[in-house]
């Protein structure tokens, strides 16, 4: 007897604890529906017999993350600057607290990324993931294969030393050997006819401004087409993966998507196809 | 109720209006280098045109006169008690009739001059920016004449390592190397070898393939920034690239490795018993040696790009140096 009222008091505090965690949750959700969206963003059907190779995408999206996170905190304490750019590296390596650490990371962690990538495509090959209706996703990921190189070589100016200098002295002559474009493409690229402080300026607003941007927006299509589709079955599965709508692969193309877009919609009081 | 255009709707044919346009687009971005202002503005007016054009035939169906529809519709209201009423799920969504006679109604109209307001905004917005980014890197580029000192610094038949500032405001990050020669005298006038350190190949730094006597290392005063050095050296071997191994022998001429020519050379000149250095030329390769060489010379290419054979179709333009 003397339980039951203490059981149902503790309750009714768990009760108004919970209440008082989910509280802010729903008027988050009430708002702004993030926390649905959370839930549509990482819930999907993964088969029961997949593996590990299915974690090589998020493993390179970490290793960018890092490089993103370090990068951002190197430049607090790099100089892009021909006389000053070794010496604020050396300083970085030796004086600045955990700087050699911050900098290891980024050095290895750039290394990491690129063979991080190749290993996510060779998934995406050897599994056939990316047949239809995936083919775009494999485009957009090769562009990523390609800016994150791009990356690599911008990357590897910074350091200002000599092999940083005729390793890029090599690459930039190597993209000049282009048919046609390759001299104005090399000019472009060192900022003039000669490699100097131009050139190590902007490869460093190319390595830390423009190109990350690129691959973010790159990232997001890429997840986006994830979130839309699905992940792929492995081939030795018999369970059916994909999104969480009814266990349908994919949304089937509805065709009329493009109204109002590339369409003439009816309110422009213009019907010019006599369907629909 | 038949649709007005009763046919398929018309997408316009394949037209070469955007091709023209496209090219119009690229006279100017090459003009803008080669020429600003005779090139670039010929492009203008292509871009100009073409797109007109372009956006005159994208723009066809939307700006016809439409049919004439009133009697019809006339017709329809009369015919209409006697004809069945359209059940709701078939036939087209009740949509407002198009006003009569309106041939440009005025949410298209504001719906294109959102996009093209925008379209100008944009442009206005990136074209100085790419222009910021690209121009730079082609405008005012040279080899300025640098002085290295007089003659006598530079003894009959001896081979020097000289290093000197290309652009002596810029400091260190412009230092340059050349091997040099003084051949003595030719016609009346000195002659010199001047041989440029950047490997035909891919540009890395060729090096003497023989001793450097490097304790014999003259350094010149500075003067205005500049630095000339100087180390005697004997390139008995020719010289070797560190980097994928091309190998010249001592006029420059290509003998082993992946160099697609001869090391590029640098032209010279006398000033008041100084030797002045002029701007570098490529060169295709060299038959004899010292004084009576006969170079076969030619515009200066970037590492790796041919000068002759059949491949120099692939480097037809160089940018302007």
């Amino acid at each position: 007897m003397a339980v039951a009222p203490a059981k149902t008091r503790k309750s009714e505090r768990r009760q108004k604890m919970g209440a008082a965690v989910t509280y802010p949750l729903d008027w988050l959700e009430e708002r702004s529906g993030l926390v649905g969206g959370i839930r549509y963003f990482l819930f999907r059907k993964v088969p029961g017999d997949t593996n590990w190779f299915h974690t090589l995408g998020s493993a390179t999206l970490t290793a960018f993350l890092v490089q993103a996170l370090t990068g951002a905190i190197l430049a607090m304490y790099y100089q892009p600057d021909p006389a000053t750019a070794y010496q604020s590296i050396n300083h970085i390596t030796n004086d600045v607290t955990l700087g050699w650490l911050v900098r290891g990371m980024h050095k290895w962690g750039a290394s990491v990324f690129i063979i991080l990538m190749f290993f996510h495509m060779a998934r995406v090959f050897l599994f056939g993931a990316y047949k239809y209706p995936r083919e775009l996703n494999w485009i957009i990921g090769v562009m990523l294969l390609t800016v994150g190189m791009l990356e690599g070589f911008t990357g590897y100016l910074l350091p200002w030393d000599q092999t940083a200098y005729w390793a890029t002295v090599v690459g930039i002559n190597l993209n000049g050997t282009a048919p046609i474009l390759g001299p104005f493409l090399a000019d472009f690229l060192r900022g003039g006819a000669e490699i100097g402080g131009d050139t190590l300026t902007r490869f460093y607003s190319m390595h830390m401004l423009l190109i990350p941007g690129l691959i973010f927006a790159l990232i997001g299509l890429h997840l986006y087409l994830v979130v839309r589709l699905g992940v792929s079955s492995p081939p030795w599965s018999r369970e059916a993966a994909g999104g969480l709508g009814a266990g349908a692969d994919y949304e089937a193309p509805s065709g009329n998507g493009r109204v109002g877009l590339t369409e003439p919609t009816a309110r422009s009081g213009y019907r010019r196809n006599g369907d629909e | 109720m038949e649709p007005q255009h009763g046919d398929r709707p018309h997408l316009s044919g394949p037209s070469l209006y955007p091709i023209a346009f496209a090219a119009g687009v690229a006279c100017i971005l090459v003009g803008l280098i080669v020429s600003p202002l005779v090139i670039a503005p010929i492009g203008a007016g292509i871009a100009v045109f073409f797109g007109y054009l372009w956006a005159r035939d994208a723009t066809m169906e939307y700006r016809k006169t439409p049919e004439p529809i009133e009697p019809e519709r006339a017709e329809a209201a009369q015919a209409a008690p006697a004809a069945p009423p359209i059940p709701a799920h078939e036939g087209e969504a009740a949509m407002p009739e198009p006003e009569p006679g309106e041939r440009f109604p005025r949410s298209r109209f504001l719906e294109a001059s959102t996009l093209g307001l925008g379209a100008v905004i944009g442009g206005l917005v990136t074209v100085p920016v790419v222009g910021f980014m690209v121009v730079p890197a082609f405008k005012g580029q040279g080899y300025p004449s640098v002085d290295l000192g007089p003659l006598e610094n530079f003894p009959e038949g001896k081979w020097f390592i000289t290093t000197f500032f290309q652009h002596p405001e810029a400091g260190n990050v412009s230092r340059r190397t050349v091997y040099l020669r003084n051949n003595g005298q030719l016609n009346g006038e000195p002659s010199f070898t001047i041989i440029s350190n950047r490997c035909a190949h891919l540009g890395c730094p060729v090096q003497p393939n023989g001793p450097i006597q490097s304790d014999q290392k003259a350094v010149d005063k500075e003067k205005a920034g500049q630095r000339v050095t100087r180390i005697p050296m004997i390139p008995a071997g020719g010289f070797g690239c560190p980097c994928h191994g091309g190998q010249y022998d001592p006029e420059g001429n290509r003998t082993a490795g992946p160099p697609v020519r001869a090391l590029d050379r640098f032209n010279f000149s006398i000033v008041n018993g100084h030797l002045v250095l002029g701007a570098p030329f490529s060169v295709t390769h060299v038959d004899g040696e010292g004084k009576n060489a006969k170079i076969h010379a030619a515009k200066l290419a970037g590492p790796g790009q041919h000068i002759d054979g059949w491949e120099q179709v692939f480097y037809p333009v160089q940018p302007p140096h």
